[in-house]
């Protein structure tokens, strides 16, 4: 199922913001490379000298300018499995690939948005964005230029001066992301990125969210609470199981593009939350179903496609 | 104009009072300026004082000796304060000696160091820079460690360098903190000066204390010298928050 090539986002304007595969990737790159690959990859935290598995062998492709959601209970391993995707968190085993080049350490083809904004209280908005531009070793005009453009981009145009203290929640989050993309990394990983904001906010955002994807055309894994917004957002939703995590279910979402805030009442929408629904209600925390060993298993063969 | 006034108004009552209780203390105890002097007593003599230039070259070696001091106490004290955060073994290994020296009175340290060093610039600015080193190591430390770690973590997924991690992230980061550790600094080093003047040598506002109270028996003088150094406290504690201004509006 997963083997279907989502639609290619519609490519707008003519900024260049808009390539957003690196030099070096694209020299080097197998062409049909997918834009990442997990095989195996296992991840376990030490505990006292003990050693706890939090990824249990996750198998993943996800094709390029696509947007996958993970889903899961609460503590089985999303944000970590960010965290070693974008290379700040070593594997204990498996493969992590990102444009078919492994990863090893954190990865400028990889952006990652943390769930707070994580902004510098003391720089300013177009300063925070400029941040990973002077770690690169842009100079001064090149990278401010450029985080202008990457301001505008997220509709802070007027705000560069002002000081994260200075902006709401929302505001704070898309500054983030404007930083997360300031390298143009061919991957952009969220975690839980709009959990702080209210819900009508949230709505609003995620449309918003789509329509930068639809402009840069990253390939984009958002890690999610909510099943709707999982839907809305995302060409695959993955489930995954309880610790140690495996992907207990792949779900396309037959939902075209572009989508707009009207989408979030279509028929399908509803349809596949529910599949989801069901499905991680087989992936469930619930003791009882741990000890049991009803957990974490493949319900159907496609389930995972290599 | 309200506005300025509403600033200026409080702390001139406050040191009305001050001078008020003062005098009232001095009039009412009827001593005598050689045990207790008012506070106009005190003034003529600060102003008669500076008139026939008692206080200059005193005051310039006492400045000298702070300024010496203090850079090289918290020069030394940024970079050890950074180590113990960053560093669970040399926060082990030297913890207890910087202790075990923080608690050794400076009193008592000074005539062993005027003994090695002398009575002059020297001697003098390291009993500074001792005394300014702890108090500035401390909260550096303190500073460090308080940092975000989240923050740290955003900076590594953009791959800083050790040097860009201390210079963009670390140091404004831990700014607020390290200045308090300055300001704490700079008021202890006028302490160490005046004590470290005490252990002997010609020039210097302790000196003159000692002149005023043995030699001399000038108290007034005593009183003013007294004030001197507590207007040098206030003039160093000052340019310190000058400083801090500064700094913080260049990151």
């Amino acid at each position: 199922m997963s083997d279907a090539p989502p639609p290619a986002p519609a490519v707008s304007g003519a900024t260049p913001l808009e390539a957003p595969v690196p030099p070096d990737a694209a020299t080097f790159a197998a062409p049909d490379a997918c834009a990442i690959r997990l095989a195996g990859l296992q991840f376990a935290f030490p505990v006292d000298g003990q050693t706890v598995p939090v990824l249990g062998g996750i198998d993943l492709e996800v094709e390029r300018r696509s947007v996958i959601a993970l889903v899961g209970p609460n503590g089985c391993g999303k944000s970590t499995l960010l965290r070693v995707i974008a290379g700040l968190l070593p594997s204990a085993g498996g493969i992590v690939e990102v444009e078919g080049r492994p990863v090893s350490g954190p990865d400028a083809r990889v952006g990652l948005v943390f769930q707070e904004p994580r902004l510098l209280p003391w720089r300013s908005a177009v300063a925070n964005v400029a941040f990973p531009l002077e770690v690169a070793g842009l100079d001064r005009t090149a990278r401010e230029a450029r985080a202008r453009d990457l301001l505008g981009l997220v509709g802070l145009r007027d705000w560069a001066g002002a000081r994260p203290g200075e902006l709401s929640g929302g505001m704070r989050q898309r500054l983030a992301i404007a930083r997360a993309l300031a390298l143009e990394p061919s991957v952009l990983l969220l975690d839980e990125p709009f959990s702080a904001l209210d819900a009508l906010t949230r709505e609003r955002f995620n449309v918003e969210l789509l329509r930068l994807w639809e402009r840069i055309g990253s390939t984009i894994v958002l890690v999610t609470h909510s099943i709707p917004e999982a839907v809305f957002l995302a060409d695959r939703v993955i489930v995954l199981s309880p610790r140690p995590a495996t992907v207990a279910a792949d779900i396309v979402v037959e939902l075209p593009r572009p989508r707009r805030m009207a989408d979030l009442d279509a028929v399908i929408l509803s349809r596949t939350a529910a599949e989801i629904r069901a499905r991680l209600g087989g992936a469930t925390d619930d003791a009882f179903a741990v000890a049991t060993g009803e957990v974490g298993r493949h319900d159907e063969p496609d389930a995972v496609v290599a | 104009m309200k506005h300025a006034r509403g600033r200026i108004l409080p702390p001139m009552i406050a040191f009305v009072g001050f001078i008020a209780t003062w005098q009232l203390i001095v009039w009412i105890g009827n001593y005598p300026p050689f045990i207790l002097p008012g506070p106009f007593v005190v003034a003529d003599r600060f102003v008669t004082g500076w008139l026939e230039g008692i206080f200059w070259s005193h005051l310039l070696t006492t400045i000298s000796e702070i300024a010496v001091g203090f850079t090289v106490g918290a020069a030394a004290a940024l970079p050890t304060g950074y180590v113990l955060a960053r560093s669970r073994l040399a926060d082990r290994v030297m913890s207890p000696y910087l202790v075990a020296a923080q608690a050794v009175p400076i009193l008592a340290l000074a005539p062993l160091i005027a003994l090695w060093f002398g009575t002059g610039l020297l001697s003098r600015s390291i009993i500074v820079a001792l005394v300014v080193f702890f108090p500035v190591a401390i909260s550096v430390m303190i500073a460090i460690r308080g940092i975000d770690r989240r923050l740290l973590e955003m900076a590594r997924s953009y791959r800083v360098t050790r040097r860009q991690r201390i210079t963009l992230v670390e140091i404004p980061a831990a700014l607020p903190g390290i200045v308090g550790g300055l300001r704490i600094g700079i008021t202890l080093a006028v302490v160490g000066a005046i004590v470290a003047e005490w252990t002997g040598g010609e020039q210097g506002l302790g000196v003159l204390i000692n002149l005023a109270r043995g030699s001399l028996f000038d108290i007034p003088l005593l009183f003013a010298t007294l004030t001197v150094i507590a207007l040098l406290g206030i003039a160093l504690y000052g340019s310190v928050l000058l400083v801090e201004r500064q700094v913080a509006a260049r990151t």
